[in-house]
């Protein structure tokens, strides 16, 4: 057989070149939330000039930092949303990302992300939900489901996870969506719509951690969990005619809400510029 | 949205040139003299007028207003906001300060510059809310983990509280670290003349900026002032900002003991080698003194009293009251313990600075702590009780 030549990867040039190759696992989803998001940003043909990603402490927040290239703010556990609303009102022309993990954004910075989405800043943030504390070797989140084991749940979880998308589609943000790294697709329109619309933006990206959770719950590689996300999902646009029984444990991926609120930098310049006169 | 600084606007909106205002007050004004154009916040007591004030005046002035959700994010969105280019303040009291404490230490790690006014209040924990104190002198020095330096200014009054507001925003900007202001519950609350100051009377320095392309840029690199250029969010430089250890381009190095020390010394010795000029002391000594008051903030005013009155009767007396706090004035301190015997530290709490002054007189005299705690000033009678025990 002839030796193939390697093909560059495509989307190399929004990448922090000399940082590669990561350091994400082998079978961890975050290389292809980072491909998704790259993949987005090129179709949307938005300069990373034009970026600002703020991420928290933990694996997903590496997604972008270091390695997507554009202007970072790595932050401290959880505060990821609090340094990005900073950002955004001060450069509300700029696309302020924030991606970080379930541990971060749901656990120890949820009081940022309820406050944000009530007032609906510009922010596009994604939840990379792999229902773990990963990175300090898998210690039970906010969104393990009960009953599992972990390294803290050595007995099982005796805690409810949060239904983070639904609670941040109450709290007021003007586009919540929740998808995983099986449906990469319609995640990456989900990523551009999210990025597009105003005011504040909420995908929660269910992704697959072998390495710190699924060994522990019997899911030992990268595609037994996407297997479980193909076969454990329904589209939010076929649940809403279906009764709680029938969606039973389904995870239910799409679009949760969508709506116009204005957004609030706008407001908040509005009427600051009110007062200048 | 680029904030620029209109002193016509600003002066109009802080009106009169000489008000009778309460600390809270003109630490604000001070912010706006010094350009600050960015404030986050949240509600405490003795420090929410600085927050109440800032929302009125600073959309005026051009800037932004926002109340966070805590003080943890007050911080981050003060930091954030200034990678964005602009000017940032934060208040707040113990509690408060309490919160912000791992935010500062980013601030320090990453060499952003802003401004954190603590309007101290008598704890530990709610202690004592309307009550003013002294008790975060060491918070302020090591409440952050890790080894760091840190620049600290504390005013004894209505007008010194502008001016070191100023000065806060200026060191912060020149050395690119956060910079906190220790006032407390009795400055913060106290009403007293205080004069705007005229352009010329004051400066105003703000960060340096990248001096070469893009491509050439390394975002924590530093020249023989130590202190890195800052490029701005937005502005193509793609900075890479980390509270890990960083190398010279920002990017994590996590396991280099090389890179780490390298990366820390640098950030302690900016301040530390320039401890000269951030140094800001008031001297009054008397030819001949063997014993003397050192003071610091509220405490300095009845400190002053006492000094007063005991060179009425014809004691000899000096008094040194500390200005900068942190880096602490070893010199200055050094050089009083060798003019006199014994060196009385009133503080409102039950000894912190006196550890430091310990440390800097060597043992060249006998320091004698005037602690009290609770909220009410030291009297000058008791600070002269205190001395003639001693004596």
């Amino acid at each position: 057989m002839m030796a193939k030549k390697k093909k560059a990867y495509r989307l190399k040039h929004y990448l922090r070149e000399e940082l590669l190759p990561t350091t994400f696992c082998q079978g961890c989803g975050c290389g292809t939330v980072l491909n998704t998001y790259a993949q987005a940003i090129e179709e949307l043909q938005i300069n990373p000039k034009d970026i600002v990603s703020v991420t928290g402490i933990g694996c997903s927040s590496w997604i972008p930092s270091p390695y997507f290239k554009a202007d970072t703010l790595h932050t401290t556990h959880g505060r990821a949303i609090a340094f990005a609303t900073g950002v955004k009102i001060m450069k509300p022309e700029a696309n302020v990302v924030v991606i970080a993990g379930d541990g971060d954004l749901a656990g120890i910075g949820g009081n940022h992300l309820i406050h944000a989405a009530r007032r609906n800043v510009g922010l596009a943030v994604f939840l990379i939900n792999n229902m773990i504390y990963g990175m300090t070797g898998g210690q039970v989140s906010p969104m393990t489901p009960l009953g599992d084991k972990t390294t803290t749940t050595p007995y099982g979880n005796p805690e409810y996870p949060f239904n983070i998308a639904e609670f941040v589609a109450a709290a007021g943000a003007n586009y919540v969506a929740r998808w995983t790294t099986y449906h990469v697709f319609p995640l990456m329109e989900s990523i551009q719509k999210a990025m597009t619309k105003d005011g504040f933006s909420f995908v929660e990206i269910l992704t697959q951690c072998p390495v710190s959770y699924g060994r522990r719950v019997g899911m030992r590689t990268g595609e037994e969990f996407l297997k479980y996300f193909k076969e454990n999902t329904i589209n939010s646009l076929k649940a809403k005619d279906m009764t709680p029984e029938e969606i039973g444990d389904k995870i239910i991926v799409g679009k949760i809400v969508e709506r116009n609120r204005k957004e609030f930098t706008t407001i908040l310049r509005e009427m600051n510029e009110e007062r200048r006169k | 949205m680029r904030h620029k600084y209109d002193e016509k606007k600003i002066r109009r909106v802080i009106g009169e040139k000489v008000q009778f205002v309460q600390g809270d007050a003109s630490a604000v004004y001070g912010a706006l003299l010094a350009g600050c154009s960015f404030f986050a916040g949240y509600p405490i007591t003795p420090a929410s007028e600085t927050a109440e004030l800032m929302s009125k005046l600073l959309p005026k002035a051009g800037g932004v207003y926002i109340q966070m959700e805590d003080e943890i994010a007050s911080m981050g969105a003060i930091i954030g906001a200034s990678w964005a280019g602009a000017k940032t303040m934060t208040t707040t009291s113990g509690p408060g300060f309490s919160l912000m404490q791992e935010n500062i230490g980013y601030a320090c790690m990453t060499e952003t510059p802003c401004v954190v006014i603590d309007v101290q209040r008598s704890g530990p924990s709610t202690g004592q809310p309307t009550e003013g104190s002294q008790g975060d002198m060491m918070q302020a020095r090591w409440g952050t983990h890790g080894d760091h330096e840190i620049i600290a200014l504390s005013p004894n009054s209505v007008q010194e509280t502008l001016d070191l507001t100023i000065e806060a925003f200026n060191l912060s900007e020149k050395y690119r670290t956060p910079v906190i202001l220790l006032t407390d519950g009795e400055i913060g609350h106290l009403r007293e003349k205080c004069v705007m100051p005229e352009k010329g009377e004051f400066e105003i320095i703000d960060r340096k900026g990248p001096t070469v392309g893009r491509d050439k840029y390394v975002p924590f690199q530093a020249d023989e002032s130590l202190v890195p250029s800052m490029a701005r969010f937005g502005d193509g430089y793609h900075v890479y900002v980390t509270g890990l250890t960083h190398v010279e381009k920002g990017y994590p190095s996590t396991s280099s003991a090389e890179d780490h020390d390298r990366l820390v010394r640098r950030l302690v010795d900016k301040i530390e080698k320039n401890r000269k000029s951030i140094t800001m002391v008031e001297k009054d000594y008397q030819k001949g003194s063997k014993i003397a008051i050192l003071a610091y903030g509220a405490s300095a005013r009845p400190s002053a009293a006492a000094v007063r009155k005991l060179r009425r009767k014809r004691k000899k007396v000096d008094f040194l009251r500390l200005i900068t706090i942190w880096p602490f004035p070893n010199e200055e301190v050094r050089e009083l313990a060798d003019r006199v015997d014994r060196i009385y530290v009133p503080e409102m709490n039950l000894g912190q600075l006196v550890h430091p002054i310990r440390e800097a007189a060597e043992g060249r005299a006998k320091i004698i702590q005037v602690p009290r705690i609770g909220g009410p000033l030291h009297t000058p009678k008791e600070i002269m009780d205190a001395m003639r025990k001693k004596a």
